[in-house]
């Protein structure tokens, strides 16, 4: 036998087969209930005891969470819609292949046949302080474990730290924000539509959540209109391993071209905050400037600005300039312009 | 079940499985994995156990054609789904299949204990990608780990599978 610390705590399990069911059992557990798509970020807590939540929602049979349609020009995206379906689909790849790419290189080929987009961005924080159950700010405490003269921070946060250094970990996250995605949140009866950048949130604004989302809450859809679709794209993700791992800091960069000239753009990098870090500067800063050397070093030192390294992490900074530069350029073969 | 007895989503521990073709009827925790169903519940321990965490490939079995790891999914999840597991590649008469006899043939693993889950992740990717390049190949059945480190001579042996598997 496995070691029994790998045992999940007994918890009560639901299989809804509509939307309306499982907001039904949320309502009715609240602050109880945990919500599960794929699955891949759930397991890991519940196998290391760290949540014993008592109910357990598990949306695999919501068939209507699932799929990708066309919205005018834009396209809508079940939640539970698997990383693998997102990464194949024509549609996204002709429309948006910086989002098809970025689910192509999450983790691996089995998380990402049950691993879902709408887990994907939602996903908590992989700091292994908070993970392994320390009582930090993320845990409801009052200390950060990952930000003293001994801790171990390598993968921790460069900008916007406020008391917890650590970073959201999505690759499709950046994507979604970068193409000014939006999330369709059903609570109840009511249903909110929440914009990518109000979507995602730091400690600023509350320091136990990535993101907007509360018990009772359920992410349903995401809607990406049309605005950039066809655009050039980039996204590029470092890491340590070309599987499993979670990136050090990628990028994904929207980018409407007026001839040689940059029109408007949308830059975000991920891994280095606690929610996908818009480089607004750099977007204003490239506005009719040409996608040439000049642009993407003028742009990479402003990327930057601000940047508080940690003991550990200050590679980062070397890496976001680099990464800034790449996708002003365009490097990758599959950028469109 | 008590309180929850009759309510919407609400599930019985006792369920039937299919696996590797078979009907099979068991008794389900709630907080189960499928890979403990299928070693623990049912004795079909050619799927192991590696890591339990999604980070190893062991564990690796079809789920209606579709590779996933055992040790994370919720048995109950699978209720209703075609499950195939490294026991239920062979023929009824016993003949290997493609990938499992390339195996046999080019010796492709060392210690092995990693090789069901090679066999289950290879037999998936081929259904949607039948002639792959090597490389692929290796990006397909990244997801699993060979400790032995391998790698090379399992590649080896799985484009040749890819070859048997297309009838060349």
């Amino acid at each position: 036998m496995p070691p029994i610390r790998d045992a999940m705590s007994a918890f009560e399990l639901f299989q809804p087969a509509s939307v309306g069911d499982a907001l039904g059992i949320l309502d009715r557990h609240g602050a109880d209930a945990w919500v599960m798509a794929g699955g891949m970020d759930t397991f890991d807590w519940l196998k290391d005891r760290i949540k014993k939540p008592k109910v357990v929602v598990d949306l695999g049979m919501v068939d209507e969470l699932r799929g990708i349609k066309d919205a005018a020009g834009g396209l809508e995206i079940g939640a539970t819609t698997t990383l693998t379906t997102v990464a194949n689909n024509p549609l996204v790849k002709e429309r948006f292949p910086l989002l098809a790419e970025a689910a192509l290189i999450v983790a691996s080929p089995q998380i990402r046949n049950q691993g879902t987009v709408g887990g994907n961005i939602s996903q908590d924080a992989r700091c292994w302080y908070y993970r392994a159950g320390w009582p930090c700010y993320r845990a409801g405490g009052n200390i950060c474990y990952a930000d003293t003269p001994t801790a171990v921070n390598r993968e921790h946060a460069i900008f916007n730290a406020d008391r917890c250094v650590a970073v959201n970990p999505s690759d499709t996250a950046p994507a979604l924000v970068a193409l000014d995605a939006e999330f369709v949140i059903k609570r109840g009866s009511a249903e909110r539509v929440v914009p990518a950048r109000e979507f995602f949130i730091g400690p600023g604004i509350d320091i136990t959540r990535l993101t907007v989302l509360q018990p009772g809450d359920l992410l349903t859809a995401i809607r990406i209109p049309a605005t950039w679709a066809g655009k050039a794209h980039y996204f590029e993700k470092v890491r340590d391993r070309m599987v499993w791992d979670f990136a050090l800091v990628n990028i994904a960069a929207s980018l409407n071209m007026s001839g040689a000239t940059i029109s408007d753009a949308r830059m975000v990098v991920n891994g280095v905050a606690a929610e996908p870090y818009r480089l607004d500067a750099v977007e204003a800063a490239i506005k009719g400037r040409p996608r040439d050397k000049a642009t993407a070093e003028m742009a990479a030192d402003l990327a930057v600005q601000g940047a508080v390294p940690l003991r550990h992490n200050a590679y980062k900074i070397p890496l976001v300039k680099a990464l800034v530069k790449r996708a002003i350029r365009g490097e990758a073969e599959w950028a469109t312009s | 079940m008590g309180q929850n007895d009759g309510m919407a989503g609400a599930v019985e521990r006792l369920i039937t499985l299919d696996v590797n073709g078979q009907q099979r009827r068991v008794d389900v925790l709630k907080n189960e994995t499928l890979a403990m169903t299928l070693r623990y519940k049912l004795g079909l321990t050619g799927t192991k156990l590696g890591c339990d965490r999604a980070e190893c490939g062991a564990c690796t079995v079809l789920v209606d054609d579709v590779p996933r790891y055992a040790c994370s999914v919720l048995t109950h999840s699978v209720r209703g789904k075609k499950i195939q597991s490294i026991e239920g590649l062979a023929a009824p008469d016993g003949t290997l299949h493609p990938v499992q006899q390339a195996v046999v043939e080019g010796q492709g693993f060392q210690c092995a204990f990693c090789m069901p889950g090679f066999v289950m992740a290879t037999v998936g990717f081929l259904k949607t990608n039948p002639a792959p390049t090597r490389a692929q190949l290796a990006h397909g059945i990244s997801g699993n780990l060979c400790r032995c480190a391998d790698y090379n001579k399992i590649l080896d042996c799985m484009m040749v599978a890819a070859d048997k598997s297309r009838g060349a």
